[in-house]
């Protein structure tokens, strides 16, 4: 039932050339930078914000412990919320531009350059 | 005391949607071919797309709802904001790049990629259509509410006539403008949007020395009801233990659903390179965190000036505490200049959600589904124009059925149509991108069966919801088949729509196709291949 409408893929050379590019060392390392950081900081990320929902939801007392003034945990809690995202952001950003970027581009110039 | 004036606020109105249509017919002159319609020539820079994001993400209910909800329940309408707001992380790490390097107009695009094109766009775009048309439904009919607060429409034959001015100026805007012209609608009106709460946010800022806790102590003593429990968690989803378990199955819903939302997805199809729609979730990410901090004063703001009895007293109730606070601080003219600022926001996104229902239906159902059959190409043939006007014919139906719908769910509970769509976009959409991007031996079998299980089991429990029926507040108050206790079904459908996806593929006999595989992944993580940026 399958393949039918795949486009008959195997032999061609411009297929082969995916299967190379995806085989060879440098993708495995550009892969590898994109997993090692996306995939643990998602899991903390995504932990941290299930967290802070838990304890809004079932820790009341906790949350509404005055720190000073009016502020109390909760709103604490609630801003750290803010400047998690803002510095996951901003490291993702410079991990891209540093460690990314060069790998995705010299694959793609070899990709793009022979014969497309 | 300062009243509001509705003639006031129809001429800012009128002289927004003078301005952007001006803005609109401009930039529609270079409007050609299907890339230059649907995605705007991917020619915009990341910070024009990152603030159009902003535009986008920014609805009338995240404006006056989440405001509205601070002023009157406290820190729990705070917890809405920051779930929206860190949603933005799965966009920005697992999502957006990857995608705008596979595809081409769409979501179905990056979905049926190395799967069989016709069940699994088909199934693409009828959940694509889904989440856009319960997101337009809900902007529409909150568009009824508005129109009573701001201009003093009361009559639910003027509110009709309202909406369908509304609905008829978003069809001009996507008819004329195209994605281009969308995305200029949605950059001014995020501009106007920002810094209208920021001017105000300073100005109550101010009022207290700009020192936030005071703010606060002023909020609590003009709620001698709430009091103290307005700044702690609990005032609205910690009555019992299934508004709890309600409040966390929503908080999954939007942390993961934004990443599904297709009119954000497209989004990054107007930008020329995978490192620009990088750029534009940085951006997105920042003014949309900025905003809700803004929201988190002006709710407060106007729980202590304006107050919570005159605000459940006011028309809208919760959603008029915004307006209500811009009346009391800059008088009249704020109150149309924010007024105004709403409108544009509801003009912006259900003209945004609009021309991605249509390009789904024009790219995934007709160019690659029906008129497939005849050319076997990749679709990259010169008659793109054919898939313009299906497009355009489309933006009149879904306006005009978005019209009609708006009219009747007008006054309807509308809050439980927005988690509807975040729910939605959460089981059916967001499972199927990330097998598809990051799972090598998914298939098209647990394609279909992620994107139409998660579909199903969300739209069954929601209808079968205390949303729907049994309870005061209901859809249908008058009888009762609740038979699920949880208005919001995320915590169940969104891991069950990611099981499905998981025991479709190992139970199907179809082998995921290698080469396809290959293809997919290099192009997603180098940009090889990747849809270039239209020179003018």
């Amino acid at each position: 039932m399958s393949s039918v409408e795949h486009t008959p893929s195997e032999s061609s050379p411009e297929a082969q050339k995916w299967v190379d590019v995806q085989a060879s060392d440098d993708f495995a390392e550009l892969k590898h930078r994109l997993r090692k950081f996306v995939f643990p900081v998602s899991g903390l990320f995504l932990a941290w914000y299930l967290l802070y929902v838990l304890l809004a939801d079932y820790a009341h007392g906790f949350m509404s412990t005055k720190v000073f003034g009016n502020i109390n945990v909760g709103l604490i809690f609630g801003l750290l919320q803010f400047v998690s995202t803002f510095v996951i952001t901003t490291l993702y950003v410079r991990h891209a531009n540093k460690n990314l970027d060069p790998l995705a581009e010299k694959l793609r110039n070899e990709i793009e350059g022979d014969g497309k | 005391m300062n009243e509001s004036s509705p003639i006031l606020n129809i001429s800012i109105f009128g002289v927004f949607v003078l301005i952007t249509l001006f803005v609109v017919i401009r930039a529609s002159r270079n409007n050609k071919t299907a890339a230059d319609y649907l995605a705007a020539g991917r020619a915009f820079t990341g910070p024009q797309n990152g603030i159009a994001i902003a535009g986008d993400y920014l609805s009338a209910a995240s404006f006056l709802g989440i405001a509205g909800a601070i002023a009157l329940n406290g820190y729990d309408g705070f917890l809405y904001s920051i779930g929206f707001l860190v949603a933005w992380l799965v966009a920005l790490l697992l999502v957006a790049e990857l995608l705008r390097n596979t595809g081409k107009y769409t979501m179905g695009d990056v979905l049926s990629f190395r799967m069989r094109q016709r069940p699994v766009r088909a199934a693409a775009a009828t959940s694509t259509m889904a989440v856009s048309f319960f997101y337009l439904l809900a902007q529409m009919a909150g568009a009824g509410g508005l129109v009573a607060l701001l201009l003093g429409i009361t009559g639910s034959g003027g509110q009709a006539i309202v909406i369908a001015v509304v609905g008829a100026l978003m069809i001009a805007y996507v008819l004329i403008g195209g994605m281009k012209g969308t995305t200029w609608v949605q950059i001014i009106k995020a501009v106007l949007l920002i810094a209208g709460a920021g001017i105000m946010t300073v100005w109550v800022l101010g009022k207290y020395g700009f020192n936030l806790s005071s703010l606060l102590g002023a909020a609590v003593d003009a709620a001698p009801k709430a009091g103290e429990k307005l700044l702690g968690p609990g005032l609205q989803y910690g009555k019992t233990g299934t508004s709890k378990l309600d409040f966390l199955s929503l908080a999954l819903a939007l942390v993961l659903g934004t990443a599904g939302l297709p009119h954000i997805l497209m989004r990054f199809y107007t930008v020329p390179t995978a490192k620009e729609a990088r750029r534009s979730v940085v951006w997105a990410i920042w003014l949309i965190g900025i905003f809700y901090l803004f929201t988190l004063v002006l709710g407060y703001g106007a729980g202590a000036l304006v107050g919570p009895d005159k605000i459940n007293a006011a028309p809208g109730k919760a959603n008029s505490a915004a307006p209500l606070l811009a009346l009391e601080l800059g008088g009249p003219i704020l109150l149309g200049l924010i007024a105004a600022v709403a409108f544009a926001t509801i003009l912006a996104v259900v003209a945004g959600l609009t021309i991605t229902a249509s390009a789904s239906f024009a790219h995934d159902i007709y160019a690659n589904i029906i008129k497939k059959g005849k050319d076997n190409g990749n679709g990259d043939a010169e008659d793109k124009t054919d898939e313009v006007k299906i497009a355009r014919i489309t933006a009149i139906v879904i306006g005009l059925v978005s019209i009609g719908g708006g009219i009747v769910a007008n006054g309807q509970n509308i809050a439980f149509l927005v988690a509807l769509a975040f729910a939605v976009a959460a089981s059916a959409n967001l499972p199927t991108i990330l097998y598809s991007l990051f799972w090598k031996r998914f298939n098209t079998s647990g394609a279909l069966w992620s994107i139409y299980g998660g579909l199903i089991v969300t739209i069954t429990l929601i209808v079968l919801s205390p949303a729907v029926s049994g309870t005061p507040t209901s859809m249908f108050k008058n009888s009762d088949f609740h038979l699920f206790p949880l208005s919001n079904p995320g915590i169940v459908s969104i891991p069950v729509a990611f099981l499905l996806g998981y025991i479709g593929t190992i139970l199907s006999k179809d082998k995921a196709d290698p080469v396809k595989q290959a293809e997919m992944e290099v192009r997603s993580l180098t940009g090889a291949g990747a849809e270039k940026a239209i020179a003018h």
